[in-house]
């Protein structure tokens, strides 16, 4: 299986150039890279405690990395799971304090859908727009992630503010029967089973049915995909409003698990690293459970290199860029260095 | 009413004077985007361009009291980042909106790694022009300081169309971002072409960000730019590929931008987050209104993925 190996073999090798070019960086700013290697370990895979806490990190990059890997079986790069994400929490939160009183049987179910048709309206739209416009998704995903962000401020600023949220502004708190529990004897939430599950079934859905086969077909040749009759537009729209749910159940599973409310803690850089592990896990929505448990554990071990190494918070996002730079610039590597001849002719010619 | 409240007429005031602060950074990253589109590739990058260039250009203002300085590191900083993207861009099988998000990350992640112990000092500012002399109110007075660099990005544009239609450069550059094919024919280097176009667009971006942190809003912290680099990146489809149009598309969208302080001067403070939202709105509006599923637009540069 050669090209399963490449496939392995390229990320694996750019994980390990942008570990070490991270190395250097950390060296120039003074502190001893051996160090911070160490430290990442410790953090994110050293114990059971960190291990925890790297898979509870990982449940919400999971589906926020399904959010970019799903719409990219048709060739659409969207950049818009932080924004379905937020949304998603907010309108899970919204549905969970509507229905205060109700048994939890029917507020947690009603939240996820909630929370997953928040996100699916706007990732969905940008399929949309892409289908009926020609707008380009990245940028429209991007602007309306933004705009989302902007929502969930003036929500819980305004309308859904709890007054006693001073410094935090927030939604009420959610009643304790609708959170989300942790898995029998470990302190990970249930929502890692959710992000697993839903990647099987991405998978399955993208690689062993009529509908993902029609899919990665646009993605390959979408003029070739409207000649054989496909319907070109409904592909588009499903998908995006499939991967904007996805983000959405994100969001709602932060709110039902970690947070207990809507408040400024949802934008929390999930949606931009979901980007790069779609990205590292090539787009395999069964590969990105692996590679989300790698980046839950770097951003666990963030807290670790803060206190420890007194290095800034953003030494994660700093990591993850060297990392996304890296792997872009090796997969255009790839070939030229084995035949350097051959791919330069071209360019000469 | 004293003579200084100018009560709602400070609105339509307020929205010009924002138009003309707000607009600067906009203004600089769509001029940038301009060039490195019309040679065939989009960068996304810009975003944290924009970041990286806010961040140095205090860092450097700071430390050493000549803001001017600032603008330049800034752009200089942005030309690093422009190569970069034009670098691996230039690799097989590389998409330019995968390099674009990529850069948009680092340079985000960079800047606040570096820029952490700047968030506390005032560093020396950027000087403004008073165009408002003639009038008593100070109101006035204040909302005519127009910004040097806006007033050097006002020259630029026009500048810039010109050197795009009549000048050798300007003509390689079209050249290459109509048709990569011909331009190699006729012998022209189309990946040395893109690289200048890309680290030119970069030093823009960066000097763009610059004013974010060197004049308005005027510091430097992590919440500085929040989609002026993407909304930039739009803006120069909306005007067409011409620096001119991206001029007054910039002053349109600083204005959207100035809406929401504007309103909340004269004490309309109800909705205030949506307004922040009104320059994405306006930019996906923008959008919808003038792409179409059926043809590519017009004046578009036919290497341009992005509108394909």
């Amino acid at each position: 299986m050669p090209s399963f190996l490449s496939s392995l073999a390229v990320p694996a090798a750019a994980l390990a150039a942008s570990l070490a070019l991270f190395g250097l960086f950390v060296a120039l700013v003074g502190v001893n890279p051996l160090d911070v290697y160490q430290l990442m370990y410790t953090g994110a895979f050293g114990s059971w405690f960190s291990w925890q806490n790297t898979l509870t990190r990982a449940a919400p990059l999971i589906l926020t990395a399904l959010c970019t890997a799903l719409p990219a079986q048709l060739g659409l790069v969207i950049i818009g799971g932080e924004g379905a994400l937020v949304l998603g929490g907010l309108a899970a939160a919204a549905v969970g304090l509507a229905l205060e009183g109700a048994s939890a049987l029917i507020v947690l179910p009603a939240m996820g859908l909630t929370g997953m048709a928040a996100g699916a309206l706007l990732i969905g739209a940008a399929g949309a727009l892409r289908h009926g416009r020609g707008v380009n998704e990245t940028i429209a995903s991007l602007l309306l992630s933004y705009i989302a962000v902007a929502v969930l401020n003036h929500m819980v600023e305004g309308p859904l503010k709890d007054p006693a949220s001073l410094n935090k502004p927030s939604t009420a708190p959610l009643a304790d029967d609708y959170t989300i529990g942790t898995l029998p004897g470990m302190d990970v939430h249930w929502g890692l089973v959710v992000g697993v599950v839903c990647a099987v079934a991405a998978w399955v859905l993208m690689r062993r049915t009529t509908f993902g086969f029609a899919a990665r077909m646009v993605g390959g040749n979408p003029r070739a995909a409207r000649m054989a009759g496909l319907p070109v537009g409904r592909l588009l729209i499903v998908t995006t409003a499939l991967a904007g749910a996805m983000a959405g159940l994100a969001g709602m599973v932060e709110v039902a698990a970690v947070h207990g409310r809507a408040n400024a803690s949802l934008i929390a850089g999930y949606g931009s690293t979901g980007i790069l592990v779609a990205f590292l896990a090539r787009q395999n929505p069964l590969a990105v459970i692996p590679v989300a448990i790698l980046f839950g554990g770097i951003g666990a071990s963030g807290g670790l290199l803060q206190r420890r190494l007194g290095l800034p918070d953003a030494s994660v996002l700093v990591l993850q860029g060297i990392i996304f730079v890296t792997l872009l610039a090796s997969e255009g590597l790839r070939g030229r260095l084995r035949l350097p001849r051959l791919a330069k002719q071209p360019q000469e010619a | 009413m004293d003579d200084t409240a100018l009560g709602w007429w400070g609105v339509p005031l307020a929205v010009l004077a924002g138009a003309i602060r707000v607009s600067t950074p906009f203004l600089f990253v769509s001029l940038g985007e301009c060039l490195t589109e019309k040679s065939g590739r989009i960068n996304l990058g810009l975003e944290g361009t924009l970041v990286m260039g806010a961040m140095s250009g205090y860092a450097v203002s700071y430390a050493t009291g000549n803001p001017w300085l600032g603008v330049l590191v800034a752009g200089l900083a942005g030309t690093v980042f422009g190569a970069l993207h034009a670098a691996i861009c230039s690799l097989d099988r590389v998409n330019d909106i995968a390099v674009g998000i990529a850069l948009m990350l680092l340079g985000t992640g960079l800047a606040f790694f570096l820029g952490k112990p700047y968030i506390q000092p005032q560093a020396p500012q950027l000087p403004a022009i008073g165009f408002g002399w003639w009038s008593s109110s100070q109101q006035v007075r204040d909302a005519l300081q127009v910004n040097a660099l806006f007033l050097i990005g006002a020259v630029l544009a026009p500048v810039l169309l010109w050197g795009l239609r009549n000048t050798r450069w300007g003509m390689t550059l079209r050249i290459v971002g109509e048709s990569a094919e011909a331009a190699r024919a006729m012998g022209y280097a189309v990946n040395r072409t893109r690289m200048l176009a890309t680290m030119a667009g970069g030093f823009l971006a960066g000097v763009g960000g610059s004013f974010l942190s060197l004049h308005y809003p005027g510091s430097w912290n992590e919440r500085l730019s929040s989609g002026q680099g993407i909304t930039a990146v739009a803006l120069v489809i909306f005007a067409r590929w011409d620096p001119v149009l991206c001029f007054w598309a910039a002053l349109l969208f600083g204005g959207a931008g100035a809406l929401g302080p504007a309103l909340q001067s004269v004490g309309v403070t109800q909705g205030y987050y949506l307004f922040n939202a009104a320059p994405y709105a306006l930019t996906l509006a923008i959008m919808i209104a003038t792409s179409s599923a059926r043809h590519r637009l017009a004046g578009a540069p036919a290497e341009l993925s992005v509108t394909r």
